[in-house]
């Protein structure tokens, strides 16, 4: 099994989700340079956090257009596994992989914390190995993730079971003073209708060591290890 | 030259924070009769001297939809000035 890192210019967690991959996960992972286009070496792709293209025009906006994405369009259309961190949650929508959009946050600030999210579904490649209702502690750090989305796919989120995360306090309750960016319905990460791409703010792979703080993260990484082992 | 004027505009509905964020301000110096600020983006275009006025509003328009605005959250509105 080989994971893929993409990059962009601007990308800053790409080393974080290499080192997690490698020393946790303990498989083979690459770096992939935007420029690129042949993904076929790889069985699952990390779209990265960071400020891809100085989040010009808008966060995620110019990466889309980037050479590299019309192969990790073909890649997740053919259920190869993707998951977007952060910025990889922003690109993601912007690419219309993900519905929605990410603008900026309820109270302006660029939020850097620790928040816990619920986990609201483990019917997916990336929380197989979690519980459906925990609260997890996990970094944010974010100046647009405010998640926007109109009535209808709301509706069709909640009816799919596809909102795998959302803002809780630590008791597990989901509530707006929970809320950190004003997202809608607490939405901190989704999964498309084949459930093989996901998107979520908070950043798993800065939370796979107890010495930073939390090793709450580690899980979704190691479900996605799981999940390729199952299908190889 | 040939300029194309795009206005890329929050839709109605969608939370502004900055315009908010404005609002207050602009209160704070006394101009108390605002009654809303949206804020948004304006892009100046030049376009080739060869193409005509609508040949310029078809190619600003499937770059506004495409490129400059989200349909998600934004709108968008294109003049051409000759």
């Amino acid at each position: 099994m080989k994971f893929g890192v993409i990059v962009f210019p601007g990308s800053n967690c790409d080393h974080d989700a290499y080192h997690v991959i490698s020393k946790h996960v303990g498989q083979p992972v690459d770096f992939i340079w935007h420029r690129e286009t042949d993904l076929n070496a790889f069985d699952a792709l990390i779209i990265p956090g960071g400020f891809s293209y100085g989040d010009y025009l808008r966060a995620g906006a110019l990466a889309r257009f980037s050479p590299v994405m019309n192969s990790v369009k073909s890649f997740a259309a053919k259920g190869g596994l993707l998951l977007g961190i952060c910025n990889g949650f922003q690109i993601l929508c912007e690419a219309n992989l993900l519905p929605g959009a990410l603008i900026r946050n309820r109270d302006l600030h660029f939020i850097c914390d620790h928040v816990r999210v619920r986990v609201e579904s483990s019917n997916t490649p990336f929380t197989s190995e979690l519980q459906k209702g925990e609260a997890r502690r996990l970094p944010i750090a974010h100046a647009d993730g405010n998640y926007v989305c109109d009535d209808a796919t709301l509706d069709e989120l909640h009816r799919e079971e596809r909102i795998i995360f959302r803002y809780c306090n630590e008791f597990g309750e989901v509530t707006a003073a929970a809320n950190p960016n004003g997202s809608r319905d607490n939405i901190a990460g989704i999964c498309n209708r084949e459930r093989n791409v996901l998107g979520l703010m908070p950043h798993p792979e800065r939370a796979c060591e107890d010495l930073l703080g939390s090793s709450d993260g580690r899980d979704i990484f190691s479900s996605l290890a799981a999940t390729l082992a199952g299908m190889a | 030259m040939m300029k194309a004027k795009v206005y890329v505009t929050l839709k109605p509905g969608v939370l502004d924070p900055q315009g908010k964020a404005i609002q207050h301000s602009v209160d704070l110096l006394g101009f108390n009769r605002i009654v809303d600020v949206r804020q948004g983006k304006y892009f100046e275009i030049t376009l080739d001297d060869s193409l005509v006025e609508s040949e310029a509003n078809e190619t600003a328009s499937r770059m506004a939809r495409e490129v400059l605005s989200n349909p998600v959250i934004e709108d968008y509105r294109v003049e051409i000035e000759a």
